[in-house]
């Protein structure tokens, strides 16, 4: 008995010593907060190549979908705080801009193609985007063009399909006759779980957010109008209304239903981005969309000039050092990303990896079909709706929005429920961030 | 008592208690469905089409980017280290400060009731902070924290039983030349084993089972624990596959299940103990 | 022994136990007050404001709604919890057969951790509500008995355990002087069995009720606090947000606003020592009477 316990008397000894030591860590590191999940395992493939090749250590760590802001800040206060971290464009910037070190003249800020993807502030850069995106209603060719074909089509080329009213019509005949065209509806479920509310409570909410922009010649706002918020229930209910599942239980589909939906040929449209090829595509059993299957839509609303409209392309991904790592470790940080987009293996895994279009010099042409897609409707001379949602004031006010479009589409709340979340939560958003 | 019978009663409650243990079964018969069937149709039996076998389970293992037997490891290590902790170092404050009794321990002993009613809530943030800055942020260093943590109500129960052993005891090891330390390990603590046994089950329940302790404790880069990596299968990664989380809740009950069964009786005495201190 | 012998040995006896509550205590609770009287990101920039953290989470409507929400659903758990725990235990003292294996069934689900049965249950309510063309995430209704089957599910079989222990206390000789004087079952069971059942009943309220009150695990893996409402003023009002997801929410969801979080906690901290203040003289007062 004595024995025993002299024994964990000791072994507990060591290792509250230990524990109270701690390891410290001389050489520089860096430690990447990474925003976006999907490319969670290519980040840190890339990482381990780069601390093979040089010895500096990259932890790369990737916090849970919707769950940033919050990781960001819990980790910003430890001692071993990241040494890169995004900002998702001013109004982040305006949260962390104490810590977000001046990039200007640094051998990442020069390797931008343009000084646009710079995000700045009284003459000082804080942020670099590192990945341009696209989305939009992606669709299948093959499905659609089975619709086309047949006879109770009313819309009978893609060509003609430029207008809310002309998707609207597409997307209730093909609901109305999914079991011919062998589809559960004509739009993937629009999940309202945190995997993929982040499609609606931000990426469709640009639409309104865009436009009363474009008629105020604005670029952001302390207290939005919500001028364009019939158009967005329009585009909202046309999305839950002709959707493979009943929209009572959009709360619980997750992003993965969707995927999966899309996928497995189950339904026609998906919006969705770029970003989303790597999980679309012809996988090892076969299932998925080949590449000349992919088609992409711009979002339509029904709001004036739409057909001269392109996709929505812009990025909401900055790549921002903390000021207060130590100079060893804003080093490393720095040449960490000088790695990245100028290496052979850095570029190619941007480009064909994790499919990025990146405003980089020496940045490769992205292997991905959405891409060219995008592209496309720029070399057409189509208008690309920009990113408005990066003025959003705050995660609050898109977690608002959300559960009230959740309820209005569930039949629990009302439109005026959204309205309410969008216009007044804007405002009350606003004025808690700048007071 | 009456001659043990069977009965009516015995036949409902065997129905209660098969109903009891659905929500346990359904979720073992879930974990053997394609992850594409669950979410659908919960409450069937797997079928020729939707049984996958332990494909949920291989791919349990390795989901999300951070193994699970390493969440595993941290959740047992952390467990066993923090429990062993604070019946060691607490029992022995406990039966000084209530033998000594004089104005330092006073104050101790009601600084530890007072720190039974203050909610992890309150200290979330600055105890987080301090750790990050002592670097205890790592499953050794959490230890520290719990026994710090969880000194109150360690302390207070077992002062409650101190108190009831009586002095001679203690008195006559003296005169026979015992030190404290001989007295406390070799007479002391060995009368104490119901007390420790009550303190220990509850304890390990609290620790096995804490979430947002050692979430915003430990370093996020290196650990995880099983509440912690569970919790991070929702939404994570933009992805939710959901037989990989019915894989896991199942792994991460099998240890609850062969501690309860191989502990029952201390388990079930420890509490009836510990509720008459309470 | 020798008090003063013994008082050599603090270092030895109380030092580790005392310099690890310091810091997983005593320093970070006092450093949570006076960080609620600051704005701060990180505690390094903390500035002091006085008390408009405090004014600003009374003029928070969630906060409000949390707290309402979280007294209705303590009371109700409480009595459920106690009353189901009761029954049970009260059965399987009765001379059952099979007694120990149903102990052991409803004991189990108390072992598994609140954050993998709110996953658990997520499962079942949602397969049960989807035939009816809902989801637990969008009537508060939903969520608040959700929450109730959940904590009910997991505490009865703990307070169960207590309450048989309490009732094996209980001597025979009582019972059988009930039965000499001709006491019905029902008669027996009001006048013999609840009033020396009164410890264990104390007992397992205090815990049911400090263990609704302060839930978190669940809250979080169950609902998560949704469905929202917008509230007048633009907010929105997660109506199953119970207090200590609500402060959570606070703290670590905006960046702006981790001051009024602890403040939050510093009220929420305050109304459980009033519970336990409350307990302690009502346990004080029956001790008194006995």
């Amino acid at each position: 008995m004595k024995k025993i316990i002299a024994l964990v008397l000791a072994a507990l000894a060591i290792v509250l010593c230990f524990a109270a030591c701690g390891k410290k860590e001389d050489t520089p590191s860096v430690y990447y907060l990474n925003f976006k999940p999907e490319q969670d395992g290519q980040w840190k493939a890339l990482a381990k190549t780069y601390t093979e090749k040089t010895g500096v250590p990259v932890t790369v760590v990737t916090a849970a979908s919707g769950t940033y802001e919050q990781t960001l800040t819990s980790e910003m206060d430890k001692t071993e705080a990241p040494t890169l971290f995004q900002v998702n464009g001013p109004v982040g910037l305006a949260n962390w801009l104490d810590y977000c070190y001046d990039l200007k003249g640094s051998k990442v800020a020069g390797e931008l193609t343009s000084e646009d993807f710079m995000l700045t502030k009284d003459g000082h850069v804080y942020g670099i985007a590192y990945v341009v995106e696209t989305y939009g209603i992606i669709y299948n060719k093959t499905l659609l063009n089975k619709y086309f074909a047949s006879d109770f089509a009313t819309v009978k080329s893609i060509d003609a399909l430029n207008n809310f009213t002309a998707l609207k019509t597409v997307a209730e005949e093909i609901q109305a006759h999914k079991a011919e065209l062998g589809v559960d509806g004509a739009f993937t479920s629009a999940g309202m779980d945190a995997s993929s509310d982040w499609r609606f409570k931000t990426h469709l909410a640009n639409m309104p957010i865009y436009y009363e922009y474009k008629d105020k010649g604005i670029g952001s706002t302390p207290a939005i109008e919500g001028t364009y918020l019939d158009n967005y229930k329009a585009i909202w209910d046309l999305y839950v209304n002709n959707a493979t599942c009943d929209p009572t239980t959009l709360a619980g589909k997750t992003g993965t239903d969707a995927e999966t939906e899309f996928k497995t040929g189950k339904a026609v449209f998906f919006q969705n981005g770029t970003w989303e090829y790597g999980a679309l595509k012809k996988d090892d059993s076969g299932i998925g969309l080949d590449d000349a299957e992919f088609g992409m839509l711009p979002i339509y609303v029904g709001a004036k000039g739409e057909e001269n409209l392109g996709l929505c392309t812009g990025s909401e991904n900055y790549w921002c050092v903390n000021a207060k790592a130590s100079e060893a470790d804003i080093n490393a940080t720095l040449d960490f990303l000088n790695w990245v987009v100028t290496s052979e293996e850095g570029t190619t895994a941007l480009a064909d990896e994790m499919g990025f279009v990146s405003p980089f010099k020496s940045a490769k042409p992205a292997s991905n079909p959405l891409v060219a897609i995008a592209n496309e409707y720029i070399a057409e001379g189509k208008t690309s709706v920009s990113w408005n949602f990066s003025s959003i004031p705050s995660e609050t006010w898109k977690n608002g929005v959300g559960t009230a479009l959740t309820q209005y589409a569930a039949g629990k709340g009302t439109w005026q429920d959204v309205v309410t979340a969008f216009v007044d939560g804007w405002a009350a958003e606003y004025k808690a961030a700048n007071p | 008592m009456t001659k043990k019978r069977f009965s009516i009663g015995s036949v409902i409650m065997t129905l209660i208690s098969i109903v009891y243990v659905m929500p346990i079964f359904i979720v073992l018969m879930n974990s053997f469905k394609l992850k594409t069937t669950i979410s659908a149709s919960p409450f069937t039996f797997p079928q020729a089409d939707s049984f996958c076998g332990f494909d949920n389970y291989v791919r349990g293992m390795t989901y999300g980017d951070y193994p699970f037997w390493k969440s595993a490891l941290f959740s047992l290590v952390i467990t066993v280290l923090a429990t062993a902790a604070i019946l060691l170092f607490t029992s022995m404050t406990a039966w000084f400060v209530a033998r000594v009794d004089n104005i330092v321990c006073k104050v101790i002993y009601y600084l530890c009731v007072f720190s039974m009613i203050v909610p992890f809530q309150m200290v979330m943030y600055t105890l987080s902070k301090t750790a990050d800055t002592l670097k205890l942020n790592n499953p050794l260093g959490i230890v520290v924290v719990y026994l710090g943590f969880g000194a109150g109500l360690a302390v207070f129960m077992f002062c409650g039983f101190v108190k009831s052993i009586p002095l001679e005891i203690e008195e006559a090891a003296n005169i026979d030349g015992c030190g404290p330390l001989r007295t406390f390990f070799g007479i002391v603590l060995p009368i104490m084993k119901p007390t420790l046994i009550s303190v220990c089950i509850l304890e390990t329940m609290w620790i096995w089972n804490d979430y947002l302790l050692p979430y915003l404790v430990l370093d996020i880069k290196k650990y995880r624990t099983i509440p912690i990596h569970i919790q991070y299968l929702n939404g994570s990664y933009g992805q939710v596959d959901l037989g990989a989380v019915m894989a896991l809740i199942v792994l991460s009950i099998i240890p609850i299940v062969i501690f309860y069964f191989t502990c029952q009786k201390h388990i079930i005495k420890g509490i009836m103990a510990g509720a008459v201190k309470g | 022994m020798n008090k003063r012998q013994l008082g050599r040995y603090f270092p030895i006896f109380v030092l580790p136990t005392f310099a690890a509550f310091c810091i997983g205590f005593i320093y970070p609770f006092l450093h949570g007050i006076y960080l609620s009287f600051c704005t701060f990101k990180t505690t390094s920039d903390a500035k002091f404001v006085g008390i408009s953290n405090y004014v600003k989470a009374f003029q928070d409507p969630g906060f409000l709604h949390a707290f309402g929400f979280t007294a209705l659903f303590t009371v109700v758990s409480v009595i459920l919890i106690n009353v189901f725990a009761f029954i049970v235990a009260y059965v399987l003292t009765s001379g059952i057969r099979g007694a120990n294996a149903f102990r052991t069934v409803f004991f189990m689900p108390n072992l598994i951790g609140g954050v993998i049965l709110g996953y658990i249950w997520q499962l079942i309510f949602n397969g049960i509500l989807q035939n009816y063309g809902t989801n637990i995430k969008l009537d508060s209704r939903f969520g608040f008995w959700g929450l109730i089957i959940l904590l009910c599910w997991q505490q009865v079989g703990y307070m169960m355990i207590i309450y048989i222990s309490g009732l094996n206390s209980i001597p025979d000789s009582l019972y059988e002087a009930a039965r000499v004087d001709g006491a019905t079952r029902w008669q027996t069971l009001r006048k013999v069995t609840l009033p020396m059942l009164m410890p264990s009943i104390t007992i397992c309220s205090f815990l049911t009720l400090t263990n609704s009150f302060k839930l978190f695990d669940q809250n979080l893996a169950l609902t998560a606090g949704q469905p929202g409402v917008a509230a007048a003023g633009g907010t929105t009002v997660y109506t199953t947000e119970m207090l200590a997801l609500n402060i959570y929410n606070t703290f670590y969801q905006n960046a702006n606003t981790r001051g009024v979080g602890q403040a939050k906690a510093v009220i929420f901290f305050l109304l459980v020592a009033l519970i336990a203040l409350g307990q302690l003289y009502a346990t004080r007062k029956k001790e008194v009477q006995q």
